[in-house]
């Protein structure tokens, strides 16, 4: 279960300058963790203490927004697209 | 000698609904006596009573206006582009300094005079003086929308000059709404500049948008954002948005009814989450990227012609240098434009981003 994720700028400290990484899983959920191995500390920024994902942080399959699919248990297929997209106000 | 004739719309039931046809001739006035010939009628929109080219009328050559030319006596060859542009044809009056100003626009069949009528009746508010908004009012004044109203308490400092191209070096120190008028009439004496030296807050925001067709957002804190998304919601207005960070823009469209920024982010990041540009910094030509979409996104709307960016979310890596776009939807929870809303006025918004609207004393918000 190869997936493409698009790291957002502020997030690439952790990508080592990244801005697409490969990760697995078959839910949404469990990318987050294989993530979270991969580079420690970006759970926490896509997650609250509740283990929901964040209000300001979106996440994308397929250009699709995840509140609006099953959010974390959204499942994933080989190929898709996850796209990390925070709320970003400078003008 | 055949030349091409670009057809304006209100012409355009004389020739069949066509906006190009071709005619025969040698100059001008031969090609409009041929052009009568052809579709009979034809010059009663154009001369006047003596036979002369009516007043309202002007006529290019190859985007040239014939009289800069020899008028009407102006040589053609085959191949030659001939446009008839009616300067004045009910509502905005345009005149021939305008109509030279934006022949560019006037030749193009989907502005035209009709539409180039409608972007000088149409007004847009302009939400920061700064990165964003630069961009967005400088565009929408040379385009000659009629009204710009910039909302900014700010003043010009040194190091907006990076990337806010509204302000040059003499403009530091002053107010950087008095530096945009100062700016855009320089650019377009045409366009009336309304200046509201204020932050725009929750006593304020309706009084200043309701005065205009289209908000533009080129904010720079999330209060400001949350503010003026649910303003623009609750008075009906269409609002164009757009963000940038360092390297990452995004912009989108929010048209009433059709989903709104709470749709797309529900919640502000807790304060010191995600950095500012005065934080983290912004690569100064982003600025133009996402706010030439802006303004390009407030002229379609004005002229009615294309795909807004409604329901779609641009995102922009400078970097990767690619354009995404993924989907934005209506929440039916969404508080604010949702099928049971709570929010029906405007609320404390410092309270809900835990975070101050910067004002004159404190500019960062701290």
């Amino acid at each position: 279960m190869a997936l493409n994720v698009r790291v957002p700028q502020p997030l690439r400290n952790l990508t080592g300058g990244a801005s697409t990484v490969q990760s697995t899983g078959g839910t949404l959920s469990d990318c987050v963790s294989a993530l979270e191995a991969s580079y420690p500390g970006i759970r926490d920024r896509l997650l609250d203490e509740g283990g929901e994902i964040r209000r300001f942080v979106n996440i994308f399959v397929n250009g699709d927004d995840v509140r609006f699919l099953s959010g974390l248990q959204t499942e994933l297929k080989d190929g898709d697209e996850v796209s990390i997209v925070p709320a970003v106000a400078g003008g | 000698m055949s030349v091409n004739v670009y057809i304006p719309t209100p012409f355009r039931h004389l020739v069949g609904n066509r906006a190009n046809v071709k005619a025969e001739g040698g100059t001008v006035r031969e090609v409009l006596g041929n052009l009568d010939a052809q579709f009979p009628g034809f010059n009663d929109q154009l001369l006047d009573g003596s036979g002369r080219l009516a007043r309202h009328i002007n006529v290019y050559v190859n985007q040239v206006e014939i009289e800069n030319l020899q008028g009407e006596a102006t040589p053609v060859k085959s191949g030659d582009e001939v446009a008839v542009i009616p300067a004045l044809a009910g509502g905005a009056v345009m005149t021939p300094e305008m109509v030279d100003r934006y022949s560019r626009h006037l030749i193009m069949p989907q502005v035209g005079s009709a539409g180039q009528r409608k972007i000088i009746e149409s007004s847009a508010l302009i939400i920061g003086a700064g990165g964003l908004g630069s961009p967005v009012a400088l565009y929408l004044a040379l385009a000659g929308i009629g009204k710009i109203g910039i909302v900014d308490f700010d003043v010009v400092d040194r190091s907006n000059l990076q990337r806010q191209i509204l302000h040059v070096t003499d403009s530091v120190g002053i107010p950087k709404v008095e530096s945009a008028k100062q700016r855009l009439n320089a650019h377009n004496p045409n366009v009336e500049v309304v200046t509201h030296e204020e932050p725009i807050t929750s006593d304020n925001a309706f009084r200043i948008i309701e005065q205009y067709d289209y908000v533009i957002n080129g904010a720079d804190n999330f209060a400001t954002r949350y503010l003026v998304n649910d303003a623009a919601y609750l008075l009906k207005k269409p609002l164009i948005d757009g963000s940038i960070l360092m390297f990452d823009g995004q912009a989108t469209t929010y048209i009433p009814g059709k989903g709104c920024y709470r749709c797309l982010y529900p919640a502000p990041p807790p304060p010191g989450m995600v950095p500012s540009c005065a934080e983290a910094g912004v690569l100064g030509a982003m600025c133009a990227t996402i706010g030439s979409i802006q303004a390009t996104e407030v002229l379609k709307l004005i002229l009615e012609v294309g795909e807004p960016l409604v329901n779609r979310l641009l995102l922009y890596d400078a970097l990767s240098l690619e354009f995404r776009i993924v989907k934005v939807r209506r929440d039916p929870n969404c508080p604010l434009c949702g099928d049971n809303p709570t929010i029906h006025e405007l609320i404390d918004y410092e309270q809900f981003c835990g975070a101050p609207i910067p004002h004159r004393e404190a500019p960062f918000g701290g």
